[in-house]
């Protein structure tokens, strides 16, 4: 059976390498998608938003935002094309990003 | 070529060495994101989609052999073995890493190149014809002009906080192959009946949400006038430009409200007055400037070369690069060499590291080291031997970089979009690759005759979509991405900004639309008409007509 929950990710570049990072359960920074944090309820987000600007003070990322996101069987996927893009790589070079190093996530940008 | 002088090299290794400590203070995070932003921007570096790009420099579109060659190897080394050719001559690096930008930058400043002001509210990086220095028709080569407001604008302190970024484009040519009238000043050469050299000052043309065609402020200004002159249009600008609407700051948007005549009378009235600094540029120094592009020791040829003749005949692929790539030379017996990016199904103004290094060395070998970058995204090798062209071009084959399409309908401009540029709303590149499949036919494109198509990715027209005889600008349509078709935009003498035809259309359904419009040219054109000619002639209607009807 198929589940599915909407909510939305936090997501980042991180500040080093520019690399596309999700907030984590645990509060850490993942270069997954599926490993993000999917939260369902607005004060949660708020809480979510919260942890993005701490951790941009503290310097490890930069540019933290909120996007919506599906969790489908576990796997989670951005709903907005753009942030399928950042998710995975450059849709015309599938040689290039998260897509070929094996931290794309379970689905492909279009569709 | 120009050199660095010592001012020059001095003021870029030092700037590299700033960056250092600024990007190491924010890694420590002594400098807030706030705080560094404007700091990287000021040397090119942008965050994107999957992580920084750097825009590197390259002064108007001009490379020697050298420079290509460690543009190859910085992308070796930082990026991923390729590099994006910009509509502003420039590169771009897509994947690197804040903590080694430093490194690149002194990589860069080596080879007397740098990423300064190829961002932000200042006077950027000038742009140029691509043939400057080779063109036939050229009237002289206005590259030491462009290098005299080069070193002009570099760093001064008066204009380094614009009301918003500052374009200028620069031509030698009655042919404008540098949209100049579509920059905040175009320059355009021309020549007294006494043969001196004058310029005519355009203003207030651009691009980007409020396309516009710029007006010309003065019909010919005598050379020696050009920089006082052109700071009094800085003047004006920083003194009236808008600072509180960033969509309202350009300086077309001052011509437009106050008006064309009124501008000019503020221009006129600045200049007047003079400056405490007279910084008009004595002919001595003209001429130093103008020394570094004297033109390379041509050998005395014929214009005519049996061994190319030869290869035309008996070789049908050759001959077709030939007619559509190979441009006419002013020095008897050579021919410039335009090399498109642009292959079938590829990344418009993509190379690789290895194309680079080929480029590099055809430069070396076959054109007095010297290499260009032009705003439609190709490279030249502006002075080959017309003897050498069958070598070139069998060279320029094995590396996939023969593509015979220069100006043709799939020598597509197209940005970034939406696959790497974070400000994008729909992707340009998938539209421009399946495009350039569709129109592969090289003998069918040459028939269609010379054709702009222009993509880009969102409003702000890094893919000159305004100015294509078709341009293509992607939007975002409640999520999805859709396409606006505009007919009849040049970025010639004749220049023009395209009308939207109609509603736009889903990505899949452009290249058929595409299509239409060209066979609606084809069918409707009469003997020697362009594309643009015919569309003077009957209008948008027919092209409208077809395109809902069959779409
Ligand atoms: S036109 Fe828009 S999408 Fe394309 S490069 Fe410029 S800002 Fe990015």
């Amino acid at each position: 059976m198929t589940t599915k929950e909407l909510g939305k990710i936090l997501t980042a570049n991180r500040l080093s390498d520019g690399e596309v990072v999700f907030l984590t359960r645990s509060a850490a920074w993942s270069e997954r998608i599926d490993d993000a944090v999917l939260s369902i309820e607005p004060q949660s987000q708020a809480a979510l938003q919260e942890k993005g600007e701490l951790a941009e003070a503290g310097n490890l990322v930069t540019g933290a935002y909120l996007v919506e996101a599906e969790r489908v069987n576990g796997y989670v996927r951005a709903t907005h094309i753009r942030e399928r893009i950042r998710t995975l790589g450059p849709t015309v070079r599938i040689d290039l990003g998260k897509q070929v190093e094996g931290t794309g996530g379970a689905f492909a940008a279009r569709g | 070529m120009y050199r660095y002088d010592e001012f020059d090299q001095q003021f870029v290794d030092q700037r590299v060495t700033q960056f250092r400590e600024q990007a190491d203070r924010r890694l420590r995070g002594d400098l807030t994101e706030d705080e560094f932003k404007p700091l990287r921007l000021m040397n090119g570096l942008y965050l994107q989609l999957h992580a920084y790009m750097l825009r590197v420099a390259i002064p108007y579109g001009t490379l020697s052999s050298r420079q290509l060659d460690r543009l190859a190897e910085i992308s070796e080394k930082y990026d991923r073995n390729y590099g994006h050719f910009t509509t502003r001559q420039n590169i771009q690096y897509n994947w690197i890493k804040l903590e080694e930008t430093a490194d690149l930058l002194a990589d860069l400043a080596d080879v007397e190149m740098h990423a300064i002001q190829t961002s932000g509210n200042c006077i950027r990086n000038v742009t140029t014809d691509h043939w400057a220095g080779a063109a036939a028709d050229e009237l002289a080569d206005p590259r030491p002009v462009a290098e005299l407001i080069r070193q002009w604008s570099s760093l001064h302190p008066e204009f380094s906080f614009l009301p918003r970024k500052f374009k200028i484009a620069v031509t030698g040519a009655p042919a404008d192959r540098a949209a100049v009238k579509v920059h905040d000043i175009g320059l355009r050469m021309h020549l007294s009946e006494s043969g001196e050299r004058g310029w005519e000052v355009i203003a207030g043309g651009g691009q980007g949400r409020t396309p516009m065609i710029g007006v010309t402020v003065r019909e010919f200004l005598p050379e020696k006038e050009l920089l006082p002159y052109l700071e009094a249009i800085m003047r004006v600008y920083n003194l009236h430009g808008r600072r509180d609407n960033k969509y309202k700051a350009r300086i077309k948007i001052l011509v437009h409200e106050i008006g064309a005549d009124t501008f000019r009378d503020e221009v006129e009235a600045e200049y007047a007055r003079g400056s405490e600094i007279d910084i008009a540029v004595s002919q001595r120094e003209l001429d130093r400037i103008a020394a570094y592009f004297a033109p390379p020791q041509f050998e005395e040829l014929p214009n005519w070369s049996p061994r190319n003749e030869e290869h035309k005949a008996t070789n049908k692929e050759f001959a077709k690069w030939v007619r559509s790539n190979v441009a006419p030379h002013k020095q008897d017996g050579y021919a410039i060499v335009n090399i498109s990016l642009k292959p079938e199904g590829g990344i418009p103004g993509d190379a690789t590291a290895d194309q680079m290094r080929t480029v590099a060395d055809l430069g070396r070998r076959f054109s007095f080291d010297e290499i260009r970058v032009s705003h439609h995204q190709n490279l030249v090798l502006p002075h080959v031997r017309q003897e050498d062209l069958f070598d070139v071009w069998q060279i320029l084959s094995a590396a996939d970089l023969a593509t015979a399409n220069v100006g043709l309908a799939s020598d597509i401009i197209a940005c970034p979009g939406l696959d790497y540029c974070a400000l994008a709303t729909a992707r340009s590149i998938p539209v421009a690759q399946s495009l350039s499949r569709r129109l592969a036919d090289v003998e069918r494109q040459q028939d269609i005759g010379p054709l702009r198509i222009n993509i880009s990715g969102c409003i702000n027209a890094c893919g000159h979509h305004h100015v294509g005889h078709i341009g293509i600008l992607g939007l975002d349509k409640k999520g999805e991405e859709f396409y606006q078709i505009t007919l009849g935009g040049s970025s010639s003498e004749d220049a023009s900004i395209g009308k939207i035809l109609g509603p736009g259309f889903a990505g899949e359904d452009v290249p058929d639309a595409i299509e239409t419009i060209i066979n609606t040219y084809v069918g409707l054109r009469q003997p020697d008409e362009t594309f643009l000619s015919t569309l003077k002639r009957i209008g948008a209607q027919p092209f409208k007509e077809a395109l809902y009807e069959t779409v």
